[in-house]
């Protein structure tokens, strides 16, 4: 007899997945990374650090981007996107934390940077402003509860709060969200040429801005498909805008530098760092950007939600392309992760949906937001959503 | 500052060294060809000769610099060393070392950083390292760093027929306290794409700069914020007083002295 919850396909997914993520829990913490992973001397960093962390902090940017562009810039219409992203932002930094949880050799000494200092590295600098961000977030999110449970006093404090809130939020986030990329300054004769440049730290940041505005279109068409609410067509379409501008300018960085460095010259067909480079700029920069600048793709909420999650594939393949594939091509070590490793990150993603449907669905994430009744997305039915409900 | 010299034309691979230093820091017999967990030095055969492989000890070192918690540190005798009671196991020095030195003992639960620490306790106890003291032809020097290097220059330029005109940690990656002279066929077995700059200089270019920009960043945030409020109040300010205006206006037209409350409103 299979228990009543399990018969909905999504929460028997979850089970699953979350079994093979127990297991491989287990093999982490009992045996050590050796049993449970893929890495080796030649590979010490595998996707823990390049997917887990790199992509986990980048697609979190938005909840500084449309923090910057409601509380800072003061641009109403975006506001509707504040709330959900500052909860993504939130849910994305817990995991990441989580995730390098399994990462670390000692996870228990996840707190020694904080008395243990070292203001030459990089990593130490990343360790300090993930732990003040998450502090920050947390404090933006908790106005959420507060106002759940009525506790005005409280609430109107953390209102008053928001602007020096917001402005340490965009600081905080500049800086680690940069210094990700910096992390590789380091490392010119091992990360491929293609990749590496001093220019690191101002692409992850660019790209961080454009990937965190694709994901709050992203999971603004979830929301509203799992809750039924209205879209916020204004917003939506100014931040798929926005990403386009934020893309381009990225695009033109970072050929002007590899032309610059003369990478670009030396490209050769032959050799698998080229094709994951063009993959990269087609998937991630090249196609979203014609597709968010043009008018007849942002009008359909389907070809914009294409666009959005195209952008997000492709930066994920960028911050692989990082830490992974500009690593194999210059070493001629490979690195395939093992499904243990597989099996944490999916059971982590898994985790962050939940909290985010969750979240979504008890707390005042999605304020109201008056529907535009004379408007409708082309190529679907004037009742704004057939499907609500569904 | 102490340093090594290796002369690969001196050493006859009798392992003597490998034999040393797995005594010293206690490590079981393996007969791995590379490095690792149990292996901090290795003889690589090159041709007719013999290359020694171990932590080069960097003047300016990579994974000092990278490490969050300061658990490897450039200590002032020479030797780069590992605190593992600080190490959180994030491996970041393993990804930077140019060299791809430090090794990870992966199969453990409580894995340390494995490399050669130039056997910093006997320094401080007066002695040489244990492969220096074990070397029967003297192919491994310990000394002082200048002293060698001037050595190396020596016999280098004395006998071009033997050696390549390079003495490698000279200059690689800022200048390694370990140095090595020997023939061609030796030297070449060495990576060409590690550079002559420190390394670490590259990160600190960027970290040096984040309180200034945090300084600018936070100005121009509050900056820009302020104006914006200031211009949106204004703009409230000119909407009130335009439709006090127009109020009167109507009033006015209306044939009657408008009342002082109302211009005043």
């Amino acid at each position: 007899m299979i228990p009543k919850v399990l018969r909905n396909p999504w929460v028997a997914l979850t089970a699953i997945i979350f079994a093979a993520g127990g297991y491989s829990t287990y093999l982490r913490f009992a045996k050590g990374l050796g049993a449970s992973t893929n890495l080796s001397d030649q590979f010490p960093w595998g996707i823990w650090i390049g997917f887990d962390v790199l992509c986990g902090v980048g697609l979190a940017a938005g909840g500084f981007t449309i923090c910057a562009l409601v509380h800072i810039l003061r641009l109403k219409k975006y506001a509707p996107l504040a709330r959900p992203a500052v909860l993504t932002a939130f849910i994305g930094y817990v995991l990441v934390v989580g995730g390098l949880l399994f990462d670390l050799g000692h996870p228990w000494r996840i707190w020694h940077p904080l008395v243990m200092w070292n203001p030459h590295s990089v990593m130490f600098e990343v360790a300090w402003c993930v732990m003040a961000y998450t502090t920050v977030l947390a404090a933006e999110v908790s106005v959420l509860f507060f106002e759940k449970f009525r506790m005005r006093r409280m609430t109107k404090i953390m209102h008053a709060a928001t602007l020096p809130l917001s402005i340490l939020a965009v600081l905080l986030s500049m800086l680690h969200q940069s210094s990700l990329g910096s992390l590789f300054l380091i490392v010119p004769g091992r990360l491929h040429e293609l990749w590496y440049t001093p220019l690191l730290p101002l692409l992850f940041f660019t790209s961080a801005m454009g990937a965190g505005l694709a994901v709050a279109i992203v999971e603004s068409n979830l929301s509203a498909r799992g809750f039924g609410h209205d879209l916020p067509r204004p917003a939506l379409l100014g931040a798929a805008r926005l990403a386009a501008g934020i893309l381009s300018l990225y695009l033109v960085i970072r050929f002007a530098d590899l032309l610059r460095t003369g990478a670009l010259l030396h490209l050769r067909f032959d050799e698998r760092a080229t094709w994951f480079f063009l993959l990269e700029i087609t998937v991630g920069f090249v196609i979203p950007i014609i597709y968010f600048a043009s008018p007849a793709v942002l009008h359909n909420r389907r070809t914009l939600y294409r666009a959005a999650q195209l952008c997000l594939l492709g930066f994920i393949i960028n911050r692989l392309n990082v830490s992974v594939t500009g690593f194999e091509v210059v070493s001629g070590h490979t690195y395939v992760p093992a499904w243990t490793e597989v099996a944490v990150t999916i059971t982590i993603i898994t985790a962050g949906v939940w909290a985010v449907y969750f979240a979504e669905r008890y707390l005042p994430v999605l304020e109201a937001h008056p529907a535009e009744p004379e408007w409708r997305w082309k190529g679907e039915p004037a009742t704004k959503l057939a499907w609500r409900g569904a | 500052m102490y340093g090594m010299l290796f002369d690969a034309s001196l050493c006859v691979g009798c392992e003597s060294c490998v034999e040393a230093c797995r005594e010293k820091n206690g490590l079981p017999e393996t007969d791995g060809t590379q490095l690792s967990a149990d292996r901090f030095s290795i003889l690589q055969e090159e041709g007719d000769y013999y290359l020694r492989r171990q932590c080069l000890h960097c003047l300016e070192p990579s994974c000092v610099s990278v490490c969050p918690v300061a658990a490897l540190q450039k200590k002032p005798e020479g030797p780069v060393t590992y605190d593992f009671d600080r190490c959180i196991g994030c491996r970041y020095c393993m990804v930077a070392c140019p060299f791809g030195v430090p090794r990870y003992e992966w199969s453990s639960a409580m894995p340390r950083v494995r490399k050669c620490q130039m056997c910093y306790d006997r320094l401080c106890d007066g002695q040489q390292p244990a492969c220096a003291e074990a070397c029967p032809t003297g192919a491994t020097l310990f000394g002082d760093r200048d002293e060698l290097l001037a050595e190396a220059r020596k016999r280098v330029a004395n006998d071009p027929d033997t050696y390549a005109n390079h003495i490698f940690g000279e200059k690689e990656a800022g200048g390694t306290s370990f140095l090595v002279i020997g023939p061609p066929e030796v030297m070449a077995a060495f990576d060409p794409r590690v550079p002559d700059e420190a390394l670490p200089e590259k990160t600190w270019a960027v970290l040096s700069q984040i309180p200034t920009a945090v300084g600018i960043a936070g100005t121009a945030l509050m900056g820009v914020h302020w104006i914006i409020r200031r211009r949106m109040t204004l703009a409230k300010q000119r909407l009130a007083h335009e439709d006090a205006e127009a109020t009167v206006n109507t009033v006015s037209l209306a044939g009657r002295e408008p009342a002082t409350e109302e211009v005043e409103r």
